[in-house]
């Protein structure tokens, strides 16, 4: 009887992980089935690098060099601004904070991280759009530099917590020799626990890659969703992810660019794999 | 000469009192051994010296520690600690080649000039005994060292920043037979030019290479003396007690 609840428990947890692999199995698939067959009108290259986005003109021309220079774009920015940001925030908690004020500080970057991405989108709308669109002066304050600004708001709570635990990992002996030599607390940091951490912390910017770029709503609403090549931050773009969300609902099941839009998915599948993928492997390097 | 004279020194972790009472003077160029079972503030002692116990955030001190007459309270602690250098118990190469992990503090110090480094690094692994073993392989990560070697490396990082005073807190703990004789023979040398304060939790080890030792039970300074005193006619019968193997 024993051994018969056993089996059954043991063969009801492999069903379980077994099913979470079947799933993201299907719905590769399903993407790869429904996805490639855009490429029967349209060849590899001139749907990556085709720079030209119109996919309702007859013939429809479905280059999505635009969207993804656009994707690009709004990631980079968001990065520069919260890597930096992320890093130092990190550096304040684990190296330098007094207990109390970690504590606050933690449990507000938590808070950052649970805030709706709709909510933060809606918010960057009536509050950052017009400041960008005032401070440069431009026709429009839907840009690049606005969703860049907004997403590292979002991708800040990943890069903090990831890195600190990388900075908290840097071994305390580590930092006791570097003080002892004589080194300022600053020096040490600097020339000690950063490098040490350097792999953590380079896995944390992956992270918060994967989740800029991954980003749709946010991004949808402040961006501008002009499907043109961007000449610079300051631009109207739109991302692949949000082409996806925006025109969905209007491509007729079964036309080229309903399969188009799954291609796109294919694309955002493989930028995102790699991403999680060389993380992975910078936290592995951590580790060992 | 008078390196240390250290008068009253209270020190509190949170609410545990870790040193009471400590009044004890070290000479220059003597290997003062501090030996005493766990817990009894040998370590709390040596990272007095210079200035490691701040970095608890409960740490809380009574008393005047001075160091070449100045108050080290009121010296810039950078500068303290660069003059009274400190080896831990296990090895702290940091995750440096071993020339870099050597030219570390002379770096700190603002030396960028690559003759002059690569001097200091000879130096101070020649002064350490451990040239000989590494001339070759400088630039191989530090960690690639055997135990004792990388114990050496660590002696010699300290020597790099010219201190007066070297701190060995149980340098030789991790350490086999062979590679704690090599220690002890460097520690000896080093006593012609340097003031040694060393922590062991080997009373045979404090016997064959201490000056004087001191014996610290639960906080207090049981008796500090001439370690041959002290290893045959103790004046306190807990010191004797110990030394026999009888607790601890």
């Amino acid at each position: 009887m024993r051994r018969i609840k056993e089996f059954i428990i043991e063969k009801l947890i492999l069903i379980s992980g077994l099913t979470c692999v079947l799933f993201v199995l299907l719905i590769f698939l399903f993407l790869l089935k429904e996805g490639m067959s855009v490429f029967k009108t349209v060849s590899v290259l001139k749907f990556l690098l085709g720079k030209n986005w119109y996919p309702i003109s007859e013939p429809p021309q479905l280059g999505i060099l635009p969207l993804i220079l656009g994707s690009l774009m709004v990631t980079l920015g968001a990065i520069i601004i919260s890597l930096p940001l992320g890093v130092a925030c990190a550096l304040y908690i684990a190296e330098v904070a007094p207990l109390k004020i970690k504590e606050v500080l933690k449990a507000g970057i938590e808070l950052l991280a649970a805030i709706p991405s709709v909510v933060l989108g809606f918010i960057g709308m009536v509050t950052l759009v017009p400041w960008v669109k005032h401070v440069f002066r431009l026709p429009t304050g839907l840009t690049a530099l606005s969703g860049s600004i907004m997403l590292a708001f979002m991708a800040m709570p990943t890069i903090v917590s990831v890195a600190e635990d990388a900075l908290y990992a840097v071994p305390k002996a580590y930092k006791e020799a570097a003080l002892a030599l004589g080194a300022t607390r600053w020096q040490t940091i600097y020339r000690v626990i950063l490098p040490a951490a350097s792999s953590g912390i380079l896995a944390a910017v992956m992270l918060g890659i994967g989740r800029v770029i991954g980003e749709t709503m946010a991004v949808m609403m402040i961006t501008g969703n002009s499907a043109t090549i961007p000449k610079s931050i300051l631009e109207p773009v739109r991302t692949l992810t949000a082409t996806i969300a925006a025109e969905m609902g209007e491509a007729v099941v079964g036309s080229e660019h309903y399969f188009a839009l799954f291609a796109i998915g294919i694309v955002l599948f493989v930028i995102s794999f790699i991403i999680n993928v060389s993380a992975d492997l910078f936290l592995h390097k951590t580790k060992s | 000469m008078v390196k240390f004279d250290i008068k009253n020194l209270n020190i509190w972790f949170g609410g545990v009192h870790a040193l009471k009472n400590i009044t004890l003077q070290i000479q220059a160029n003597e290997i003062l051994t501090i030996i005493g079972p766990a817990n009894s503030g040998k370590t709390t002692f040596l990272r007095m010296l210079n200035r490691l116990n701040e970095l608890q955030s409960n740490f809380r001190m009574q008393g005047v520690v001075e160091f070449n007459k100045q108050d080290i309270m009121k010296m810039d602690k950078e500068k303290l600690r660069c003059q009274v250098g400190m080896v831990f118990a296990l090895p702290t190469p940091l995750p440096l080649s071993i020339f870099d992990n050597i030219a570390y503090g002379p770096r700190l110090k603002g030396i960028r000039n690559m003759a002059k480094l690569k001097e200091k690094v000879e130096v101070a692994l020649k002064r350490a005994y451990l040239w000989d073993e590494v001339k070759d392989r400088l630039g191989i990560s530090a960690f690639n060292l055997s135990g004792g070697q990388q114990q050496r490396l660590c002696i010699a990082r300290v020597l790099a920043v010219e201190p007066e005073v070297i701190l060995f807190d149980e340098p030789c703990s991790g350490l086999d037979p062979i590679s704690t004789a090599k220690m002890e023979e460097t520690m000896l040398k080093l006593k012609e030019n340097y003031t040694l304060v060393l922590v062991t939790n080997n009373v045979k080890q404090a016997a064959r290479i201490g000056d004087r030792t001191a014996f610290f039970l639960n906080g207090e300074l049981i008796e500090m003396d001439k370690t041959e005193k002290i290893f045959t006619t103790p004046s306190d019968t807990r010191t004797d007690d110990y030394i026999r193997g009888k607790f601890g």
